[in-house]
């Protein structure tokens, strides 16, 4: 019998919440890494016992977690211990804790500077690990979007890392400047058609498109206005929050911006508001329902500073028209006093044939609905702080 | 043997106790001490040290008989006490909020 298990990363460790296709009674395991930020948990496509877990803190820096029996056992891929962490020549080994800009003249470029909150140039600084994206068809291969913004990929199962420097390269890079979160690479789209084709979304700059597998890249932000930079049409440094494909139709692309939400049906090439009737269109997350490719969900959030739901209502809005037209769904929410928020990688929708929307709240909560948002039930309502949320449907 | 005491979320992390012990060649100093602490340990490769630079991460300070060497050079030897095993090198999270 088919089943889901859902992998929550949380403020303070990550969970693990399983049940089978009915999806009432539910397994919770966690917290794993406990204290720990874990800003995402994901797994492989290619094979769902391999998980990555990207476990990190301000005190002790990144640390990469992989599991290969589905999240019960969990280890680093890295060198092994008692495995000597130098080379003969005294050159430290490489580990899959290491993230390091690529500076060769080969592929990379000197280490390049970005826009700072006050309009100065400052140099790249490498934070965290904001989402792993496992390969479509390799479990060893991942891609990592980390802080600040750069896209690495590991090919050999998360022991070693390695940027893809031609999008930190990219000429526009001087012009990329953090969001209030900090500068971060936080989505990673692969294309089910096309596998040289990737998108990645970094706040504050844009989308990114690369056909060429990684090598080289293109802004595609046509379209967006952003009435918070100095040029609201710039061709970089929009605080892009999310975007959302569905696999059948990967050049058809809807994205959540800091204002407005947005869709290209073109991939990425030009881009046309669809906020439509949302009540407000700031928000941080968006996505797509398995089955229904026109069908998409938001969850309008109260801005500036505020960053809760408007009136203290959660309340998802789904549009099956691919925006403009929504519909707000609030059955089982809670429509009263309530101030969590939704963070960009905390919603996901598994492929039941009934299919199940997910999201996770800063307050700890979890929300299920089985029946394409219709209605919700918390699944857990005391979680720590909830940073994401992942969704496998197992057979 | 080198006693060395790890913060909470590095124990965790080496799933070691409180203290672990170590052996080092040659001179004691912060960096062999470091050196051979990874070399037991890799999962702390990069945790109290920068992997690139090396240099300590700003949120952690080491003490060595009850003086701070957080800011002393990696070379410097430390005290008896430490080399004789008598006194442990204390590896500390500075507290900084939750």
């Amino acid at each position: 019998m088919s089943g889901v298990r859902v992998l929550v990363g949380t403020h303070k460790g990550a969970f693990i919440l399983t049940s089978d296709g009915k999806r009432t009674k539910w397994d919770v395991s966690g917290p794993h890494f406990a204290g720990w930020e874990i800003y995402h948990v994901k797994g492989s496509p290619a094979d769902p016992n391999r998980l990555y877990a990207s476990q990190t803190s301000g005190w002790f820096g990144q640390i990469i977690q992989r599991s290969d029996d589905g999240g019960k056992t969990w280890f680093q891929p890295g060198t092994k211990p008692g495995e000597p962490t130098k080379t003969p020549e005294g050159f430290p080994k490489a580990e899959s804790n290491k993230f390091v800009y690529d500076t060769s003249s080969e592929t990379g470029k000197p280490l390049t500077t970005h826009q700072w909150y006050d309009g100065t140039q400052h140099p790249w600084e490498f934070k965290r690990v904001w989402h792993l994206e496992p390969s479509l068809t390799d479990p060893n291969t991942v891609y990592a979007g980390v802080e600040d913004a750069a896209l690495f990929r590991t090919i050999d199962g998360g022991q070693t890392w390695h940027e893809l420097a031609g999008l930190r390269g990219h000429g526009t890079g001087p012009k990329w400047a953090p969001g209030a979160g900090g500068m971060g690479l936080h989505t990673i789209l692969l294309d089910h058609k096309n596998h040289n084709r990737i998108y990645v979304a970094i706040s504050a700059a844009g989308v990114f498109r690369t056909d060429d597998a990684g090598k080289t890249w293109k802004p595609i932000n046509r379209g967006l206005r952003s009435e918070y930079i100095p040029d609201p049409n710039a061709e970089v440094g929009h605080c892009v929050h999310r975007i959302a494909m569905h696999r059948s139709r990967p050049n058809v692309l809807f994205m959540q911006k800091h204002w407005d939400v947005m869709r290209s049906d073109d991939a990425g090439e030009s881009w046309h508001e669809v906020s439509g009737n949302l009540p407000t269109d700031f928000g941080f997350v968006i996505d797509v329902h398995t089955h229904e490719p026109n069908t998409i969900y938001v969850i309008p959030i109260k801005s500036d500073s505020e960053h809760f739901p408007p009136e203290g209502k959660l309340r998802v809005y789904r549009s099956r028209s691919g925006g403009n037209e929504w519909e707000a769904l609030t059955k089982g929410l809670p429509q009263s006093d309530c101030y969590v928020n939704i963070l960009r990688d905390a919603m996901a929708v598994d492929s039941l044939d009934s299919c199940g929307i997910y999201f996770g709240t800063t307050g700890g909560q979890v929300y299920l609905s089985p029946d394409g948002g219709d209605n919700w039930n918390a699944i857990v309502s005391n979680l720590p702080a909830v940073f994401s949320v992942e969704v496998q449907t197992l057979q | 043997m080198i006693r060395v005491v790890l913060p909470y979320h590095l124990r965790t992390l080496a799933q070691s106790d409180a203290e672990v012990q170590i052996a080092v060649a040659g001179a004691v100093t912060i960096c062999s001490v470091l050196d051979a602490l990874e070399t037991h340990y890799p999962m702390l490769r990069g945790t109290i040290r920068d992997h690139v630079t090396q240099q300590r991460r700003p949120f952690l300070r080491f003490f060595a008989c009850g003086e701070d060497f957080s800011l002393e050079s990696s070379d410097i030897e430390l005290p008896p006490k430490i080399v004789s095993g008598e006194e442990p090198f204390l590896i500390i999270g500075a507290i900084a909020g939750g």
